[in-house]
């Protein structure tokens, strides 16, 4: 079931079309991630999923009706975004921020209700913000100030909420922060998520569906250990690399083929396999430290 | 001793010693924020400081209106003026107050008020604080209109005032349609405002080449916006204009607190943001039209006075009307020292509202900078 989805819409900036006749369905409470190399239009995708962007031909969907014959506000409770960049109004304190997300659930005389107050808090508490309630927002870390804005987010209340890199700019442990918290929405409050993210082996791990885009087209979709292999990733990115079991998690992970070959040494693990067996899928091998598919022979 | 704790990358500078004004201890407490509900479903959230600061501007602006019709030749005290007002002074008081003074006084309050709420409309939609009508060439949008019926129609008050609020709002259509890409986007609109400004004095420049000495004279005198003279046939139409924008802008005001945060967000919340923007800013143009037929176009008030009332509130927002209000209170204020620090309509208040709202504002900015708030 797909309250989300996109029926042969052509995507376009004034004239310069980005996609044609996409046609793509958010599975409900999925975690769903986009990637693809720059500009093969997934953030524009993501922007016409939710509503940002009109699509010059065919609908974006939301329950059943076209998203741009919905009123706003009514869209706004059911489907939430981080935009990629946003900005924190000068001398906004945390939890000011944080009760904006509450805007499409009030009115001209229910501005504040007790259920808001309580909202907010919760979706502060979510996502480990609660001590900075009364802090400026200025004042923040960059992780800090992604998690207020995701706060913000969650505050709206919206079962489906859609992600545009919410990672990027970030060092690489505030990334991982980030990806921790939108998975536990996922898993424990059941929202349908959906990101644009740019690092793949982060697509991998966290999405438990993952959309590969190129040049406007969908290239594969499914769970990410059916479809990521290195041929994938050769024919979404045009990079060489193995594929191998995320030793944490056990989903793919990339490698990058190297410039130039590793050099042997006396502690190396390698096991003489020098790659040469060409386009093997993922999962042919064994063990832990397997290594498959040296794409570079792939040709 | 910094109250901040900072962990992480932050960019907040708190000064050695200015930490201790927001509370030693943990977490600073900025702000005080009261949660009203009533019974018929009516909720609000109110900034303590914010509320207070609005009606002490109003307190003063209403303060300094009464000081001001108190003041001149004849000298009332405020007792005196109030009693006037409702009827209780004698024949020659009340004459003096309800006819000459108080109209004079409402036009300035109104004429503030108007542009405090347009500059505030204007720096909000444009995210910009130089994104206001008077440096976006509405005033010569304004002067250009007034000017050729000064010029070329040796036109009578109201027709100037009707030359005004043509010249300015057509100003702003033709900025609305040079700036309209997609939709109205704020740095583009400054841009065009910043263009259109240059060229539009240019022709300002032009007419009064044209004019001879006597036209020269009134133009020059009606673009350094003035209050002498104003009677009750300037204070009615204006008073109209406001009755219906201002509560209409207000209605705005939440969408376009909304609007602060990008445009992006604003959508995601469920704002129309073509049609917030494109509304407020209309309300902002007819606002300033109005305000400029009725007064001249008095420089810097609405650039300064939403700057002001945001650094007194402290709260972000548009602070539409703590900007009404403080606007009321420059312009009163600068109309009573145009008048007595320099002998009786030695000086175009407009003059005085550049002096005034441009030094505090520089004043503020430096004390901000010293403390590290900026």
């Amino acid at each position: 079931m797909s309250r989300l989805t996109a029926e042969n819409v052509t995507l376009a900036y004034d004239q310069r079309v980005i996609a044609e006749n996409l046609s793509v369905a958010i599975p409900d409470h999925s975690f769903t991630v986009i990637v693809g190399p720059n500009a093969c239009g997934k953030s524009t995708l993501l922007r016409a999923l939710s509503r940002m962007l009109r699509p010059t031909a065919g609908s974006v969907l939301l329950d059943g009706s076209a998203i741009s014959s919905l009123p706003a506000k009514k869209v706004a409770r059911t489907l939430g975004l981080l935009p990629q960049s946003s900005i924190a109004p000068d001398g906004i304190t945390v939890s000011d921020l944080v009760a904006r997300g509450r805007y499409p659930h009030q009115g001209l005389l229910r501005q504040w209700s007790a259920d808001d107050e309580r909202i907010v808090e919760e979706s502060m508490a979510a996502t480990g913000v609660g001590e900075l309630a009364e802090r400026y927002v200025d004042e923040l870390s960059g992780g800090q100030r992604q998690r207020v804005w995701i706060a913000m987010a969650l505050a709206q209340q919206t079962p489906l909420l859609l992600l545009d890199e919410p990672t990027t700019y970030l060092d690489i442990q505030h990334q991982i922060e980030v990806l921790d918290l939108c998975a536990e929405l996922h898993e424990e409050q059941g929202r349908t998520l959906v990101a644009v993210l740019h690092d793949l082996n982060h697509a991998a791990r966290y999405a438990s569906h993952l959309i590969a885009m190129k040049n406007g087209a969908i290239i594969a979709e499914g769970a990410p250990s059916e479809i990521v292999t290195a041929e994938l990733v050769e024919r979404v990115f045009g990079l060489g690399c193995q594929v191998i079991d995320d030793p944490e998690t056990g989903t793919p992970l990339v490698i990058p083929a190297a410039r130039k070959p590793r050099r042997a040494t006396a502690d190396d693990p390698v096991d003489g396999s020098d790659g040469s067996d060409g386009g093997a899928e993922r999962g042919a091998g064994g063990g832990p430290a397997r290594r498959a598919a040296a794409t570079t022979a792939v040709s | 001793m910094n109250a901040i704790v900072k962990p992480g990358a932050g960019t907040e500078a708190g000064a050695p010693g200015e930490g201790a004004k927001t509370g030693g201890q943990g977490a600073p407490v900025h702000r005080r924020v009261r949660s009203v509900r009533t019974a018929g479903g009516l909720s609000l959230r109110l900034d303590l400081r914010a509320v207070l600061v609005g009606l002490l501007l109003l307190a003063v602006a209403l303060a300094a209106g009464i000081a001001l019709i108190g003041s001149g030749d004849y000298p009332m005290t405020p007792g005196e003026v109030l009693g006037a007002l409702t009827g209780g002074g004698n024949a020659g008081q009340e004459f003096i107050v309800r006819e000459l003074r108080l109209p004079r006084v409402l036009v300035g309050l109104l004429v503030g008020a108007s542009f405090g709420i347009a500059g505030a409309v204007f720096q909000t939609v444009t995210r910009n604080p130089l994104g206001s009508p008077d440096v976006l060439g509405f005033a010569q949008g304004s002067s250009v209109g007034a000017l050729v019926v000064i010029v070329f129609f040796q036109g009578g008050t109201f027709a100037v005032a009707a030359g005004a609020v043509v010249g300015g709002v057509a100003t702003g259509v033709a900025f609305f349609l040079l700036a309209w890409k997609r939709g109205i986007q704020g740095y583009r609109f400054v841009l065009v405002g910043i263009g259109g400004s240059a060229m539009l004095y240019a022709v300002v420049l032009y007419l009064l080449t044209k004019a001879n000495i006597v036209e020269a004279t009134r133009a020059t005198t009606w673009m350094n916006g003035s209050l002498n003279g104003r009677d009750w046939d300037q204070v009615w139409p204006l008073a109209a204009v406001c009755a219906v924008l201002i509560p209409l802008a207000l209605f705005y005001g939440r969408p376009l607190r909304m609007l602060e945060m990008g445009d992006d967000a604003a959508y995601a919340l469920g704002v129309r943001v073509d049609r917030v923007r494109v509304i407020a800013l209309l309300a902002a143009v007819l606002l300033v039209a109005a305000a400029t037929a009725a007064a001249g176009p008095i420089a810097f008030v609405a650039l300064t006075a939403p700057q002001l009332a945001r650094r007194l509130t402290r709260s972000p927002g548009p602070n539409l009307l703590p900007s009404a209000f403080m606007g009321a209170v420059l312009l009163v204020t600068a109309d009573w020292a145009a008048q007595r620090l320099f002998g009786a309509d030695q000086l175009p208040v407009g003059v005085l509202t550049g002096v005034l709202g441009g030094g505090y504002l520089l004043w503020l900015l430096t004390v901000e900078r010293r403390s590290g708030r900026i």
